[in-house]
C-alpha cells in the first residue's frame, strides 16, 4: 500500500511537470493564454457602484481583472501619499480630483491622454498635456432639509444659502468640518468664491450661530437630515438622493447664490507595472458607456450629451455649480482652514 | 555596559544565558513591530511637508496654536471623567465576581465582556437610537444633547468597562485566605480588612486599570467621531491632520503629544511594580468565597444592574439592525443582515476578520505570554528589560491612525526585506497584535506577579531548567489568565478599525472596516447589523471559552482548592 501511495505520487509528479511544461510552451507560443492581468484600483467611489463598474469594464477587456481598494476619500488620499516611495496602486478610479492633482504635483503620476478625452467637456480636464487626470463626474454640496421635521417645527424651506442664517434655524444645521472634510473645505471655499473673502467670513459667523455640528464626514449631513437627527444637512448631493430613495423625508435643495463641486477623476500611477492595462482602463473610463454608469448616481457626467438623471436629484443642479477656481482652492487651503479653525473650531466647545 | 565585563559573565547560570537570549529576541520583535513603525511616522513631525528637515517647527506652529491647547484639556477631562466612573464600577463588578457567591456567575462574567465584542461604532450608534434627536429617552437629558462631553462619556465607560473589569478579574482571581483567616482570627472589621488586605493586593491592577482606561480614552478617535459632536479631542485632531489634510507632520507631532500619557503610565508603572509582591506564595492557600447572603445579595443587584445597562444598549443595536428606515418607517425586516447589498464584499469581509482574529490571538497569546514571562522572570539584564517594558506600553497610547500609517511607511519602504508582508493577512496580524500588545501583557505580568518566585528558585536547586518550569509549572497556573488574553485578542481584532483601516488589501477587507463604510455610507441599519454579528461572533467564541475554562479549572487548577 505504501509502495502504491508512492508510485501514485511519483505519477502525479510527473504529470504536473508535464503540464507545467506544456503551459510554459503555450505561454511562450500564445500569450492569449496568459493569465489574466491584475489591475490594483484605488477608488473611493460608492460601494455599491463597485460590482457594476468592474463588470462593465472587465466585459469589454477581458484580460484584465479590477480588484478594488476602496474607503472614504480622506483615507485613499492618505494611503496614496504614504505608499508613495514604493506604490502599490496601478490606477486611479473614482477619487477626488483634488487629491490626484495634488498626487500630479507630487510627481506620482504618470501622465497620459485616454483615447477620446477631446470629447470630454472642458473642465474635466486637468488642463496639462498630456493629462494629469480625467474628470469623470461631479458631486455637489448642497443642502438636505428634513421636510417632516421642518411641518413638526414649523419651520420655513430654505432656498438659498443667506436664508440659513436666520435666526428659524438656531443649532439645527449641520455640515462637514473643512478641516476634515474635503466636502467641508469645498463648501466654504465655495462661499469665499461666491461672496468674497470679507463677506464669506462675515457669513460664516452669522452661520456659526445656526451650526449644531460640524461634522468629520462630507456624507453624514444629508444622513442625518434624512434621518431627522437634525433639520438641515450641508453636505454631498449623493447621499441625500439615495437617502430619499429609500424613503427619507428630505428634499435636495440647490441654493440660489450657486453651489461647490469638485470632480471624480480617473488617473495611472507612475510606476505602475501594469502600464498597458492601466492605460485601457483610463481608455474605458471616458467612453460613453462609462459616462452612462456614471450618470446612473451622479447628474453631472464628463461627456456632453449624456443624459444622467438619477432618481431623486435635483433637476436644477448642473447650472447651480458655480465658476469654481481649482487652482486658487489647491493655493490658498492651507490658510484658510487655518483661519476657519481659528474662528470656529477652536471655540466649538459644546454649547451648554 | 557592566554585563560585557567577564567576571560577571562567569556568574550567568545556562538559564540565565537562555533568558538574556530571549529577552534580546523579544526586544527586536517589539522594536520591528511597533517602534520602528511608530518613528517612521513620528520622525514625520520633524520634516516639512516635503520630507525636509525643519527641526521643531511644527511643534512651535502647533503649540501657538489656541486650538491644540482646547484639546489636549478636553481629552483630559475626559479621560479623567471616564476613568474616575469605569475604575470604581469594574472593581465593584470584580470584586463581586471573585470575592461573592453570585447565582449566575458565569452569564455576569460574559455580560461584563460584551462591549469589548462591540466596534466602537456600536455604543455611539445605539446611543443615537436612545438619546438622539429622535431618540426614546431623549427626554431624559432635559434639554441637553448626546452629542458631545455627556455623550463620549457615556459611550466610553461602556466600552473601557470590560477592559478594567479583565485586569481587576486578574488582580482579585487569585488571593491568599490565609490572610483573611489571620484578619478574621485578629477580630478585623470587614472595612478594615478590604483596606488592609483586599485593596493592597489589588493595588497593582487597580493602578493599571486606571492607566489602561485613562489611555484608552485619549486614544480612541471612534467614539469621539460619532458621537462626539463639536467636543474636539487630540484624537479627532490627528484624524483632521491626516485624513483631513493629509497632514503626516502634524498629525505626527499629535501623535507625539498623544504618547505622553503612555510616558507617564510607563513611570507610574515601574513606580508601583517595584513595590508589588507576590500574593500567591508557594504556601499559599486559595481564597474560595464562602456564602454570605447579605453581600450576595447585593453583589448579585449590583451586577444585575450593570448588565442591564449593558444590555439595553447591545439591544438597541440589534433593535435597530432590524429596523427597515430609521426613524420613519420602524416595521422590521432582516434585509440589513444581507450584507452583500451594502458592500461588494459581502459576507467575505466578515470570514477575513475570523482568520486574522484567530491569527492574531494564536500569534499575539504566545508572544505576549512568553514575553511577559521573559521580562518577569530573567535577572538583573535591566536595560534590555527596560526596552521591553517600554516598547510594550508605547502601543496603548497610539492612536491607530498613527500605528497604522507608520505600518505603511515602514513595511513599505523600498528596501524592506519583510515588505512581502505589506498588503496580506499577516500583516493585519502583526499590526493588531502590535496594537493590543499593552493590556495582554499587563494582564500576563499581572498573573505571573502573584506567583511566588520560590517555584523558580525550588526548579533551579532540583535542576530543573527554568523553560520545563515555565511548561509545566507557570503557564498550567495562568492558563486561565493566558485564555483571556488570546480572548482579548481575538475579540479586539474582530472589532478593530483605526489601524487596519490603512492596510487592508483587495482580498483581505474586514467586517469592522466593512461596517464603518456602511456607516459612512448612510446605511446605519446595515451597520448595526454587522456590528451584532461581530458581537455575536465574539460572544460564541466567549461562551466555548467558559466551558474551556471549566474543564480546565477541573483539571489544572485542582490545586486551587484545598
Amino acid at each position: 500500500m505504501g509502495d502504491g501511495m508512492i508510485g501514485n505520487n511519483i505519477i502525479r509528479r510527473a504529470a504536473l511537470a508535464g503540464a507545467a511544461a506544456l503551459a510554459m510552451v503555450g505561454l511562450a507560443a500564445a500569450p492569449a493564454f496568459a493569465q489574466k492581468t491584475k489591475l490594483t484600483v484605488y477608488t473611493a467611489l460608492e460601494n455599491d457602484q463597485l460590482d457594476p463598474f468592474k463588470k462593465a469594464f472587465e466585459a469589454d477587456n477581458p484580460g484584465i481583472e479590477i480588484a478594488w481598494v476602496r474607503d472614504s476619500t480622506g483615507v485613499v488620499t492618505a494611503k496614496l501619499i504614504a505608499e508613495k516611495d514604493n506604490p502599490r496602486a496601478d490606477v486611479i478610479w473614482g477619487l477626488a480630483a483634488s487629491s490626484t492633482a495634488l498626487f500630479a504635483t507630487m510627481g506620482m503620476i504618470e501622465p497620459y491622454a485616454p483615447k477620446g478625452v477631446e470629447a470630454l467637456k472642458p473642465m474635466f480636464r486637468s488642463g496639462k498635456t498630456p493629462d494629469t487626470w480625467v474628470g469623470m463626474d461631479a458631486y455637489l454640496s448642497l443642502v438636505c432639509f428634513n421636510t417632516a421635521e421642518g411641518k413638526k417645527g414649523n419651520k420655513p424651506v430654505p432656498t438659498s444659502w443667506a436664508d440659513l442664517i436666520k435666526p428659524d434655524y438656531k443649532d439645527s444645521i449641520v455640515m462637514p468640518n473643512p478641516a476634515s472634510s474635503g466636502t467641508g473645505y469645498l463648501t466654504i471655499a465655495a462661499w469665499l468664491q461666491i461672496m468674497g473673502e470679507e463677506a464669506g467670513w462675515k457669513y460664516m459667523d452669522a452661520l456659526h450661530q445656526n451650526i449644531a455640528q460640524y461634522i468629520h464626514s462630507g456624507s453624514a449631513p444629508c444622513v442625518q437630515a434624512a434621518k431627522g437627527e437634525r433639520l438641515i444637512g450641508i453636505g454631498l448631493d449623493m447621499r441625500g438622493a439615495s437617502e430619499k430613495t429609500k424613503g427619507a423625508p428630505i428634499d435636495l435643495i440647490v441654493p440660489k447664490e450657486g453651489l461647490g463641486w469638485e470632480l471624480e477623476a480617473t488617473a495611472i500611477m507612475k510606476g505602475t507595472k501594469n502600464l498597458d492595462a492601466a492605460k485601457k482602463l483610463a481608455d474605458w473610463a471616458v467612453t460613453k458607456k462609462a459616462n452612462e454608469l456614471y450618470a446612473k448616481t451622479y447628474a453631472v457626467v464628463a461627456l456632453p450629451g449624456v443624459k444622467a438623471a438619477p432618481v431623486n436629484y435635483p433637476v436644477n443642479a448642473e447650472p447651480g455649480m458655480i465658476k469654481n477656481d481649482m487652482e486658487w482652492m489647491a493655493k490658498n487651503r492651507e490658510r484658510i482652514l487655518a483661519e476657519w479653525t481659528k474662528r470656529y473650531d477652536g471655540k466649538s466647545a459644546p454649547k451648554k | 555596559m557592566s554585563l560585557a565585563v567577564p567576571s560577571t559573565k562567569v556568574g550567568l547560570s545556562r538559564d540565565d544565558l537562555v533568558m538574556r537570549g530571549g529577552v534580546v529576541l523579544l526586544a527586536a520583535l517589539l522594536l520591528v513591530i511597533v517602534g520602528l513603525p511608530l518613528w517612521a511616522l513620528l520622525a514625520k513631525g520633524f520634516e516639512d511637508r516635503d520630507g525636509k528637515f525643519v527641526g521643531l517647527a511644527n511643534y512651535v506652529s502647533y503649540f501657538s496654536t489656541p486650538a491644540l491647547f482646547n484639546s489636549a484639556l478636553n481629552s483630559l477631562h475626559v479621560a479623567a471623567v471616564s476613568t474616575v466612573i469605569v475604575v470604581p464600577l469594574a472593581f465593584l463588578y470584580a470584586y463581586a465576581l471573585t470575592r461573592t457567591v453570585l447565582p449566575v456567575r458565569w452569564l455576569f462574567q460574559g455580560v461584563a465582556l460584551i462591549p469589548i465584542f462591540a466596534p466602537s461604532l456600536l455604543p455611539g450608534l445605539a446611543l443615537i437610537y436612545l438619546f438622539g434627536t429622535q431618540g426614546f429617552f431623549k427626554a431624559l437629558l432635559g434639554g441637553g444633547s448626546i452629542y458631545g462631553f455627556d455623550g463620549i462619556v457615556i459611550a466610553q465607560v461602556f466600552y473601557c468597562f470590560p477592559h478594567a473589569t479583565l485586569i481587576l478579574v486578574t488582580a482579585l482571581a487569585t488571593a491568599d485566605a490565609r490572610l483573611y483567616e489571620a484578619a478574621d482570627a485578629l477580630g478585623a472589621s470587614k472595612l478594615r480588612v478590604f483596606f488592609t488586605v483586599t485593596l493592597p493586593g489589588a493595588k497593582y491592577g487597580l493602578i493599571s486599570a486606571a492607566l489602561v482606561v485613562f489611555t484608552l480614552v485619549i486614544t480612541d478617535f471612534g467614539i469621539a467621531k460619532v458621537i462626539g459632536g463639536n467636543f474636539n479631542v487630540l484624537a479627532t485632531d490627528v484624524y483632521k491632520q491626516v485624513i483631513g489634510q493629509q497632514n503626516f507632520s502634524m498629525g505626527a507631532v499629535v501623535g507625539m503629544v498623544l504618547l505622553a500619557p503612555a510616558a507617564l503610565a510607563f513611570v507610574v508603572d515601574r513606580l508601583v511594580q517595584r513595590k508589588q509582591v507576590a500574593l500567591l506564595t508557594a504556601r499559599a492557600v486559595p481564597l474560595v468565597p464562602k456564602p454570605k447572603p447579605g453581600r450576595d445579595f447585593l453583589a448579585t443587584l449590583f451586577c444585575t444592574l450593570v448588565s442591564i445597562g449593558i444590555l439595553a444598549i447591545l439591544g438597541m443595536a440589534i433593535w435597530g439592525s432590524l429596523i427597515k428606515y430609521w426613524p420613519y418607517n420602524l416595521s422590521l425586516t432582516l434585509d440589513n443582515y444581507d450584507f452583500a447589498k451594502f458592500d461588494a464584499n459581502g459576507w467575505d469581509s466578515y470570514w477575513n476578520s475570523v482568520e486574522m482574529a484567530v491569527g492574531a490571538a494564536l500569534f499575539g497569546t504566545t508572544l505576549m505570554f512568553t514575553g511577559a514571562w521573559l521580562t518577569e522572570k530573567t535577572r538583573d539584564f535591566h536595560i534590555v528589560r527596560g526596552v521591553v517594558q517600554l516598547l510594550a506600553f508605547l502601543p496603548m497610547a497610539v492612536p491607530g491612525l498613527v500605528l497604522g500609517l507608520g505600518y505603511i511607511f515602514f513595511f513599505n519602504a523600498p528596501g524592506n526585506p519583510l515588505g512581502f508582508l505589506y498588503a496580506t493577512m499577516g500583516i493585519l496580524v502583526v499590526n493588531t497584535v502590535a496594537h493590543f500588545y499593552t493590556v495582554g501583557h499587563l494582564t500576563a505580568t499581572t498573573a505571573l506577579k502573584q506567583i511566588d518566585p520560590e517555584f523558580e528558585s525550588v526548579s533551579a536547586s532540583l535542576k530543573v531548567p527554568i523553560w520545563r518550569t515555565f511548561t509545566r509549572v507557570t503557564t498550567p497556573i495562568c492558563l486561565p489568565s493566558i485564555l483571556d488574553i488570546a480572548i482579548y485578542l481575538f475579540v479586539n481584532a474582530m472589532t478593530t478599525v483605526s489601524s487596519v483601516i490603512f492596510l487592508y488589501s483587495p482580498d483581505t477587507k474586514l467586517a469592522s472596516v466593512a461596517a464603518v463604510n456602511i456607516e459612512e455610507a448612510g446605511t446605519t441599519a446595515a451597520a448595526a447589523a454587522l456590528c451584532v454579528v461581530i458581537v455575536l461572533t465574539s460572544a460564541a467564541v466567549k461562551v466555548a471559552h467558559l466551558l474551556a475554562d471549566r474543564f480546565l479549572l477541573d483539571r489544572l487548577q485542582a490545586w486551587r482548592r484545598r
